[in-house]
């Protein structure tokens, strides 16, 4: 196709600027990995700035060692494997009935779901609930209040409706299926794609969450891992980390070492998952975009 | 819906039971749980059984010296943030969608995208590391230029502009995704016409590309401007300390040191209701600015 200059010179232009834009983003997270695996005095004064410099897995031994960010990391594992469960279940329960054309009642449901979108009670209000309902200090504080997405809802009703031709549902319910029979033999095989999306979206929310955690849990033991680094990384309470080192100094540059050691271990499984789903995600976002 | 009906579809009403049952007992009981803005809360006495005192807790709140700085914050970081934050991904995605090169297209998705799965605390966690007196990266920039080492996450004027950056850097690839959906939606015919009658990449992307998007862009305007009091508070409240309360201190942050830290719960649910309020009253009003201005609206 013809391309005149000036559209040669645009297509540079907006190259150039993406490469650009690439840096900007890539270039922390670069840093930080190479800053884990550092000498953190080549770190801090200045002598590392992108590639590692005295090869050392320190901060990765004390954050292996260190038995809080274990158990943490062990919670949250609990936590997002219950949660995402959940959270499918009710997203699937929610989203089969709403996408059935004949459903008597389909607005009103979808009304009340999407007001709370919109409008809430607040952060007093819903705290007070959880503390009558006894789930202060408990998993299911974690898991409960947020069982559903309303957007996720919309998302897998869509897909429902789109992605599965009413006339496989009509002819499994003429051969007596019950509705339970079709979501489960015939909804659900066939809408694997989303489900892995929505699997991914719910599960990265509750890996990342520390909110409902920081509210509602009290016992250290029960604390998932976001809660932890919070500690070690914004609130600087390291001086259990740093163990065994001698003087003030040591100190310092094991805590350094651990902090950028434990933004890599705490990020690797959504990474190392990252490009596999990506596929998905990006299908999954676009249903909901489009149509929702 | 007739009886019939009913019967060979009653299941459906059974699946869904558990769900509707989620919205009642977890939104709409703190819905009617917020009376107690209204109420003296007296633990022991339960939610219904408190005594009303009518509008206390909104004209102590109103009087208090917290108001306007509340006001001013909530509303000058949503602003920021709307104004730098919104135009960005659409850029970003008019941008990618011009790249001719597959693979690089497909690379710059994946990397811009990347962030977004970042934890707040990480993210709030990258930022102290960076921004770190003396030592850390950008101060070491900095100092080597010649200037003093600035104390980023303690000054409050840099506040705003550090939570909308930073923002903007882990959102607006995942942010652009929406509209590359649009854009992949644009009729290839429309360029074709335009490429005869001679114009410019420029001016297909402005009067094409970005056209085709408008709805797109509305609708999420709206959802934007509809969250404005409602900043991220997670991210507010990890970057909040005492230096830089004055600059940084928001609705949500406040609700939660008054009410769960400081147990002053009526007070705090009245504060929070405010701004819920307030909220829904934005969102509704663009909502209906929308709708009449152009064709797009959410309802």
């Amino acid at each position: 196709m013809g391309e005149t200059r000036g559209d040669k010179i645009f297509g540079i232009v907006n190259a150039v600027m993406l490469i650009l834009i690439l840096a900007i983003v890539l270039y922390p997270l670069i840093f930080v990995i190479s800053a884990s695996v550092s000498n953190q005095l080549a770190v801090s004064s200045g002598r590392m700035w992108l590639f590692p410099k005295e090869f050392t897995l320190v901060g990765y031994q004390k954050v292996f060692q260190n038995r809080e960010i274990l158990v943490g990391y062990g919670n949250t594992i609990l936590y997002a494997v219950v949660g995402t469960s959940i959270n499918l279940v009710m997203t699937i329960l929610a989203a089969y009935p709403l996408s059935r054309r004949s459903f008597a009642g389909k607005n009103v449901i979808m009304f009340i779901m999407v007001f709370t979108m919109f409008f809430s009670g607040g952060m007093i209000p819903t705290y007070l609930i959880i503390k009558n309902i006894g789930m202060l200090n408990t998993m299911w504080s974690l898991v409960i209040p947020n069982a559903v997405a309303v957007w996720n809802i919309i998302i897998m009703r869509t897909f429902f409706k789109e992605s599965v031709p009413v006339e496989v549902q009509e002819a499994a319910m003429i051969d007596g299926c019950s509705h339970t029979g079709i979501l489960l033999r015939v909804m659900l095989p066939l809408s694997m794609p989303i489900l892995a999306v929505m699997t991914l979206f719910y599960c990265v929310d509750h890996w990342n969450s520390y909110f409902s955690a920081l509210i509602y849990l009290t016992d250290r033991a029960k604390f998932p891992l976001q809660l932890i680094l919070r500690e070690i990384l914004i609130q600087n309470q390291m001086d259990k980390m740093a163990g065994a080192a001698t003087s003030l100094s040591e100190q310092i540059m094991y805590g350094q070492a651990v902090k950028y050691a434990v933004v890599v271990v705490a990020n690797l499984p959504v990474f190392l998952l990252y490009p596999f789903l990506q596929r998905y995600f990006v299908q999954g976002m676009t249903i909901g975009a489009i149509k929702g | 819906m007739s009886l019939k009906w009913l019967r060979a579809n009653w299941e459906l009403y059974l699946l869904i039971l558990p769900v509707i049952a989620y919205f009642i007992i977890f939104h709409y009981v703190p819905m009617y749980g917020v009376q107690i803005a209204f109420k003296d809360f007296i633990a022991s006495k339960g939610i219904l059984g408190s005594p009303w005192v009518g509008f206390k807790h909104f004209e102590r709140f109103y009087h208090s010296y917290y108001f306007w700085r509340l006001i001013k914050n909530t509303l000058g970081i949503g602003l920021f943030q709307l104004i730098v934050g919104f135009p960005v991904p659409i850029l970003l995605a008019l941008m990618i969608n011009e790249v001719r090169v597959k693979r690089f297209k497909k690379f710059v998705q994946t990397v811009t995208y990347a962030p977004h799965f970042l934890s707040t605390v990480v993210m709030v966690g990258i930022l102290v590391i960076f921004l770190t007196p003396e030592t850390g990266i950008v101060n070491q920039i900095v100092q080597a230029f010649g200037g003093q080492s600035i104390s980023f996450m303690t000054e409050p004027s840099w506040f705003k502009p550090l939570y909308v950056l930073s923002g903007v850097w882990q959102q607006m690839g995942w942010s652009s995704i929406i509209y590359l959906a649009a854009l992949s939606g644009v009729d290839p015919q429309l360029h074709e016409a335009a490429r005869v009658d001679g114009a410019t990449r420029l001016q297909r992307i402005w009067h094409i590309n970005l056209k085709c998007i408008l709805p797109t862009i509305v609708i999420l305007l709206i959802l934007n401007t509809g969250s404005i009091l409602s900043v991220g508070f997670e991210k507010v409240f990890l970057m909040q300390n005492d230096m830089n309360l004055e600059s940084s201190d928001v609705f949500a942050t406040y609700v939660y040191r008054s009410g769960l830290l400081g147990a002053q719960y009526s007070f705090s649910a009245a504060v929070g209701l405010f701004s819920n309020v307030v909220n829904f009253i934005i969102i509704v009003a663009v909502n209906y600015v929308a709708r009449r201005v152009g064709s797009t609206s959410l309802w």
